[in-house]
């Protein structure tokens, strides 16, 4: 490999990296700090994606350059809605019962992939990015696209503010005592079915946002979410469950090793060694990259 | 962020894996009446059914082979996997590559030549023998199975752990099975198979031949895993559902359990492909991907997980409904497949046979029960 490949790599391996990060930081709250395994995440990840087209024909040609920025807002909206709505019919029932909340969310998914196909139509959906990120800085034998660029700053953004928000905000604190200790975060008189609600439609939020970047990279479809839903548990499963710095390492990780190989062998090989490298590194650190102590037995 | 942050989250309760049901009273009488009306109705099938639902049916078989199997895992030992369809492949590939070869007597076949493959790869020539191939569509499935079963079960990758991993693993073999298109066929798979040990596979005598041989591995694992589920093995296992850790001190090795079901079970998934692949035709990676391993778990639960006979129904009637529903509707059928999951977690979680064998419990039955005793 030579240095401009080596550099093209790296950059690539960011990019998918700042990609998967986006899409597994609201997994990382909804799985990681919840332990609420929602299949359905990949569809409001979907739904974030359509509500960029939305915004899109709502701005008209016109507006085409802020349509863009409205929807990400709009994206997080839309999809925490949807994730409040979920957690207050569905997932509060089954608090406890993972297993059994895999196959309800996933049930669900199934029927918002096919609301979807008949509201939109089974075609996908291009949304035109902004002429702002149109265009790429060139650094000597580097390219590097607008587009990917503006994906990384959002993925770092959005882990920013997600940091801000669990760890320096009052809302935030609130969610954490009441994930590491229930019963006395509720003696303390913090109410835990608002704080479910909210981490849970916040984490859903993100997953609108995730959505919205996606668009910039491909047309969208009603299997946008399927696409992505695996590799994102995955991120969260490498990186470890319970802290957002995991979420970054697990992205960081897959994002190499999925460029890596890739560039070293084909886009399916690639895809298999990632996956028996995931297996071999979970063979050292069962937990994933970066978990936190325990002597709990489960 | 504290220490025992990961200790804390099984916030409600220990994790339960089945639903925190009352165990079901047991009704002799009802599971031998029902395995019997079972068996008379696959005597009876081949009698009333035409020769294309006939074949349906014996497909539907091999799906109900995949959810006995599904069921020791699920259902007795408390591991979830979304990624059966991927065993169900795998013996489905194994058997199709026989055929395939059968066809072509030996030489290589066409789709290699048409993706720039000059020779046959050499794992490609035993499958040229039927004494290899169809031992190995139920060996190849099981060393996987045990290869991913034991790396996962030693560190106690459990749970929803377990099943990202499978579901990943379903995901991961789908996406080499199209990319090497070369050996594998690609997104079109494997198709245009003629004999199977010299019996033309497309006449009706052979249909009809399968379908009972079908029927009879059916029966005959539905007893194997009874067997299975009613020994001592049997009850380890569902002691290291209900309580692992209590299991492994009083001195049972739950991960030499975990991986023998898994494998067994990953095992009776490529028996289960063999026989559909001769059947169908036809193998394609759809049949292994991630929507094909929920659907199995579906049958299950559907069906009833835990109980051996409600996975074989589940696997019968969910299909069967398949089968009419998305030929009429084909758009509502999502929605439905959707809902039955949502329903049958939030309404059923003990399945069919857990809502029959409920009733004789409700409180309309007893009412009913004591006014019918106190009339005469």
């Amino acid at each position: 490999m030579n240095s401009a490949a080596l550099l093209s790599n790296l950059f690539n391996s960011l990019s998918l990296a700042s990609i998967l990060l986006l899409i597994a930081l609201g997994l990382a709250i909804t799985f990681g700090l919840m332990r609420v395994i929602n299949m359905a995440h990949g569809e409001f990840i979907m739904a974030g994606a359509y509500s960029a087209y939305v915004m899109q024909n709502l701005f008209g040609a016109r507006g085409a350059n802020w349509a863009f920025l409205a929807a990400i807002p709009f994206a997080f909206v839309v999809t925490a809605a949807m994730g409040w709505v979920l957690e207050a019919t569905v997932i509060r029932r089954l608090y406890g019962r993972p297993l059994d909340t895999l196959l309800a969310t996933w049930g669900i998914s199934l029927m918002l992939q096919q609301g979807a196909r008949s509201i939109f139509g089974p075609q996908g959906k291009s949304i035109q990015a902004p002429a702002w990120l149109d265009g790429t800085i060139t650094l000597g034998a580097l390219v590097m696209p607008y587009n990917r660029l503006f994906i990384m700053a959002l993925s770092i953004a959005c882990l920013v503010g997600m940091w801000a928000f669990l760890y320096r905000s009052n809302a935030g604190r609130r969610i954490q005592a009441t994930m590491q200790n229930r019963e006395m975060a509720s003696c303390l008189g913090i109410s835990t079915r608002r704080v479910d609600a909210l981490a849970f439609s916040v984490g859903s939020g993100l997953a609108g946002v995730a959505g919205c970047a996606l668009t910039l990279l491909s047309s969208i479809d009603s299997n946008v979410g399927t696409k992505y839903i695996v590799d994102s548990f995955m991120v969260v499963v490498l990186g470890g469950v319970g802290q957002l710095a995991g979420a970054f390492a697990g992205a960081i990780g897959m994002g190499f090793l999925n460029t890596g190989w890739e560039y070293e062998t084909t886009a399916s090989l690639g895809k298999v060694l990632t996956f028996a490298c995931i297996i071999v590194f979970l063979q050292w650190r069962p937990a994933g990259i970066i978990s936190s102590r325990s002597r709990a037995l489960d | 962020m504290a220490a025992e942050q990961s200790s804390s989250v099984g916030q409600v309760a220990a994790p339960a894996l089945l639903a925190p049901q009352p165990a079901l009273r047991r009704i002799p009488w009802l599971r031998w009446a029902a395995t019997l009306l079972l068996i008379a109705a696959l005597l009876i099938a081949p009698m009333v059914l035409s020769e294309f639902r006939l074949g349906l049916l014996a497909r539907f078989l091999t799906y109900a082979i995949v959810a006995l199997g599904l069921d020791l895992i699920w259902g007795y030992t408390g591991i979830l996997s979304l990624g059966h369809g991927v065993f169900f492949g795998l013996g489905a590939y194994c058997t199709a590559m026989y055929l395939k070869l059968e066809a072509t007597a030996g030489k290589m076949p066409d789709f290699m030549a048409w993706s720039g493959v000059d020779d046959m790869p050499f794992w490609w020539k035993p499958f040229r023998y039927a004494w290899f191939a169809i031992p190995a569509s139920i060996l190849i499935p099981m060393l996987l199975g045990a290869i991913l079963g034991y790396a996962a079960f030693r560190n106690r990758i459990k749970g929803v752990f377990f099943s990202i991993l499978s579901q990943a693993l379903a995901l991961v073999m789908v996406t080499l099975f199209i990319g090497q298109q070369g050996y594998t066929g690609g997104t079109n798979g494997m198709t245009n198979f003629k004999t199977f040990l010299g019996q033309d596979l497309n006449s009706d005598h052979v249909g009809h031949l399968l379908y009972w041989v079908t029927a009879v591995i059916l029966i005959g694992v539905y007893f194997g895993c009874r067997g299975l589920v009613n020994s001592k093995v049997g009850k380890i296992l569902v002691a290291i559902r209900d309580g692992e850790n209590r299991a492994r001190f009083i001195g049972y090795d739950p991960v030499a359990y975990q991986t023998f079901v898994y494998a067994l079970s990953a095992g009776l998934a490529g028996l289960a492909g063999m026989l559909f692949v001769m059947q169908e035709g036809l193998i394609t990676p759809t049949k292994m991907d991630i929507l094909m391993s929920i659907k199995m778990v579906l049958w299950v639960a559907i069906g009833g997980r835990a109980t051996l006979f409600g996975a074989m129904l589940g696997a019968i009637v969910v299909n069967s409904g398949e089968n009419l529903l998305s030929e009429k509707y084909p758009e509502t059928w999502s929605y439905m497949l959707g809902a039955s999951f949502l329903a049958v977690v939030l309404f059923l979680p003990q399945g069919i046979v857990g809502w029959v064998m409920g009733i004789p419990r409700s409180p309309l039955w007893k009412k009913f029960a004591k006014s019918s005793e106190a009339t005469p």
